[in-house]
């Protein structure tokens, strides 16, 4: 192994592994506060045994994402550090806003956590709420500095160094709001989901329980109105790809040749030697219509671009199609439960239930997937167009080594953290 | 008007000094959990573990901070340091991945009872290791040895760290979160024989912090001539060493006549004098030899945008921080030492 392919194999495991606890340090924070709101607003006991029993799960994930994700803003160092040699006065300030959202995220909910008999019921919503809030924010500003590296803007380049840097413009570079409104939706949508589905799995044997019945109209409010958002916010982000990414873009879509009325594939492999995909359904003017709004637009394709700018197009393919269809199917979903709410209620049906059980773990497949889709999408550049990855590893040797051992690390705490979880549903 | 990248370092140093004070203490309360012994040993436990779980997170937050600010106002520097002290740096990320996810899991309800002693021993040696890290990287930074490394010489990524004067900035580091940690834990119980316990110890660790100084300071000699030549001759030098001697004086007084309030005050004095004593020997570099906050500093743009950020940042933050505190620490902080349930 390279030590180039081990420094992004140890960040993509890094991130792959903080993602998850990130995103459910964004979602259960939400959920729990509706549960205790309810409870506040004289509801039910049960609402705020949930709301307990949830603020016990997220105790642990949240610290494991604490760290998880102090070992991510070392790595960026660690193992790139000629990318922030040259990029950290211009994404510095995502960071530090995330810096500050991470500190009002950790201090209240220290206070939600430990404060149930210290602070009045009312103050405890609302240090509920900041971490809510918080929650999101951080996550959002964190994708920020995601998004100019496949967007950089707020900086002029002068033989190959940027000057006149505006932090403004970069943060709020073009990719900035489609790229985190998508990952804080999807957050919600997994979150939920995966709520949703493990309570529908205590309904099918226990059907009568008012705690589960209440906790899965929970999760499926926040995981149903994240997933029926979701394709809108994913078009919008497609389209901002399709505009500043077109190589990416091309991958996704398995598009090797430049055509007017493009097809949309559905499934398929890309062949990078024969040029073209194979086994999709094509959907005609479909991909034209959904990138440019109009089905007669051009689309560029791979063949237009030097192969040396050319991303792995079957994994960015491929993880794209898994991201759509679970997105797809997670809408589906959505409505199947609105409809369902409104035709008598939802625990009674037990293809329902089964089909939320089915579902709970696909959210997060669904992010990791998208994940790969935007990284990969991005590569051989770790700033697009301006610095290869190649470029920005960092001279240290034997960099397997700290993968390796950062592995065997997460690889523990992924199983400690699973058998907890798995006791505390029971 | 002082420089962006002055102010910057101000910063820096600020929430270096916070993230000693705090988190120091909470990495301080591990070393004790480990070294628990005696009658009272599940009580110490106890009261640890009661005194670190709500404010270890946020404590934590001051460390992403330093980290923050280094790598968006000096990136050439915080690139030196993440390259240089690569491996010094990854033993202290798994110090603190361990130590966190350690901790938790020994707290939650759903941890099987008999694993919960195993996930105690994780994170009580975790946090007796991650400082010693902490300490050897500000000791290597110090040490007038780091310049970036050619692309086929490993033995710069040991060497540059691996030396007795960063090993006993870290062992100094150490010492002086126990201290502060046992100082601290006096005030967080009114049970007098536990009281006693943390008392003991916070005077033992005085004692070794004082002990441990003057081996930092010999071994400057070879290992950081610059700084050590920096803390004793200069025009601060007399002042500085006298506030400093003064603190620890204090703090033992107050130990042994039971003002543990004032051992507080002056524990944690000792310690931003420590700190900031270095700062001024380490003033104006950021990594010595090569880089200072001057020739690594970002564009102005940058660091003016840093500096309004941190501005309507410690607006939210410091309310929120003391509001976290008056709820668990609230009685503490009155002087009157909540009790042991």
């Amino acid at each position: 192994m390279s030590d180039l392919l081990a420094a992004r194999s140890q960040m993509a495991m890094s991130l792959g592994f903080h993602i998850v606890f990130a995103v459910v340090g964004i979602g259960m924070p939400l959920l729990m506060v509706l549960s205790e709101w309810r409870w506040l607003r004289g509801g039910l006991e049960v609402d705020l045994l949930l709301a307990k029993r949830w603020a016990k799960g997220t105790a642990v994930l949240f610290a494991v994402g604490a760290v998880s994700g102090t070992v991510l803003s070392f790595e960026l160092g660690l193992l790139w550090p000629k990318f922030m040699s040259w990029a950290g006065a211009i994404i510095g300030m995502p960071f530090s806003l995330e810096g500050f959202a991470f500190f009002t995220e950790a201090i209240f909910l220290g206070i939600y956590l430990y404060g149930w008999d210290r602070v009045p019921p009312k103050l405890h919503l609302l240090a509920g709420v900041l971490v809510a809030v918080s929650g999101a924010a951080s996550g959002m500003f964190v994708v920020f500095a995601n998004a100019w590296m496949n967007t950089p803007a707020g900086f002029r380049l002068v033989d190959g160094k940027p000057v006149d840097i505006h932090p403004i413009a970069a943060l709020l570079n073009p990719s900035s709001w489609p790229q985190s409104i998508h990952m804080v939706l999807a957050a919600y949508a997994a979150t939920g989901f995966v709520v949703a589905g493990i309570h529908a799995y205590a309904l099918l044997s226990d059907k009568g329980s008012l705690f589960h019945r209440r906790a899965l109209e929970l999760g499926l409010l926040v995981g149903g109105i994240g997933a029926v958002l979701q394709p809108l916010s994913g078009d919008s982000l497609a389209k901002s790809i399709a505009r500043n990414q077109p190589v990416k873009l091309a991958a996704m879509e398995g598009q090797f040749e430049t055509e007017t009325r493009a097809p949309l594939r559905l499934g398929g492999l890309p062949d990078v030697e024969q040029h073209r995909t194979r086994f999709a359904i094509e959907i005609p003017g479909a991909l034209s219509y959904l990138s440019y709004g109009d089905s007669a637009a051009r689309v560029r394709g791979l063949n237009e671009f030097p192969r040396d700018v050319w991303p792995p197009v079957a994994a960015v393919h491929v993880s794209f199609q898994v991201m759509a269809a679970i997105g797809g199917w997670m809408a589906f979903v959505a409505i199947w439960a609105a409809w369902r709410r409104w035709r008598s209620s939802l625990a009674d049906s037990r293809v329902f239930l089964r089909a939320l059980v089915g579902s709970a773990p696909l959210g997060f497949i669904a992010i990791e997937a998208g994940w790969c889709v935007t990284e990969l999408g991005r590569q051989p550049w770790i700033i697009q167009g301006i610095m290869r990855t190649a470029d920005a590893v960092t001279p240290m040797p034997g960099l397997i080594v700290p993968f390796l051992a950062i592995t065997a690390i997460y690889l523990a705490l992924a199983i400690v953290v699973g058998r907890l979880l798995i006791r505390e549903v029971h | 008007m002082p420089s962006l990248e002055f102010l910057l370092g101000i910063v820096m140093m600020v929430s270096l000094t916070f993230y000693a004070l705090l988190a120091g203490a909470d990495y301080g309360g591990g070393v004790w959990d480990l070294l628990a012994q005696g009658p009272r040993a599940r009580q110490q436990r106890e009261l640890i573990a009661k005194a670190i779980g709500p404010v270890w997170e946020a404590n934590h937050v001051w460390l992403i901070l330093v980290v923050v600010v280094l790598f968006t106002a000096f990136p050439p520097a915080f690139a030196l340091i993440s390259t240089s002290l690569h491996v010094a740096l990854l033993l202290l990320l798994l110090g603190i991945v361990l130590r966190g996810s350690a901790f938790i899991f020994r707290s939650s309800g759903a941890t099987p009872v008999p694993e919960k002693r195993p996930w105690g021993r994780v994170f009580a040696t975790a946090s007796l290791v991650t400082p010693v890290f902490l300490g050897v990287v500000v000791g290597a930074i110090s040490s007038d040895s780091i310049r970036m490394p050619g692309e086929k010489e490993t033995l710069g990524y040991f060497f540059t760290w691996a030396a007795p004067f960063p090993f006993a900035v870290g062992l100094f580091a150490v010492v002086l979160f126990a201290l502060l940690a046992a100082v601290y834990l006096t005030l967080e119980t009114d049970h007098t024989a536990l009281q006693d316990d943390f008392r003991r110890r916070a005077i033992a660790c005085e004692v070794g912090a004082g002990v441990l100084a003057l081996t930092v300071f010999l071994l400057a000699g070879q290992g950081a001539p610059a700084i050590r030549e920096r803390l004793s001759n200069s025009w601060w030098t007399i002042p500085l060493q006298l506030a400093t001697a003064l603190m620890a004086l204090g703090t033992l007084w107050s130990l042994w006549a039971r003002r543990f309030p004032w051992a507080r005050v002056c524990a944690a004095g000792q310690v931003t004098l420590i700190l900031w004593g270095w700062a001024l020997a380490q003033y104006p570099y950021l990594v010595r030899p090569e880089l200072t906050i001057h020739n690594s500093a970002a564009p102005p743009s940058t660091m003016e945008a840093l500096l309004w950020i941190l501005a309507a940042g410690v607006v939210l933050l410091f309310p929120s921080y003391w509001y976290l505190f008056h709820v668990f620490k609230g009685d503490t902080i009155a002087d009157r030492p909540p009790a042991l349930k």
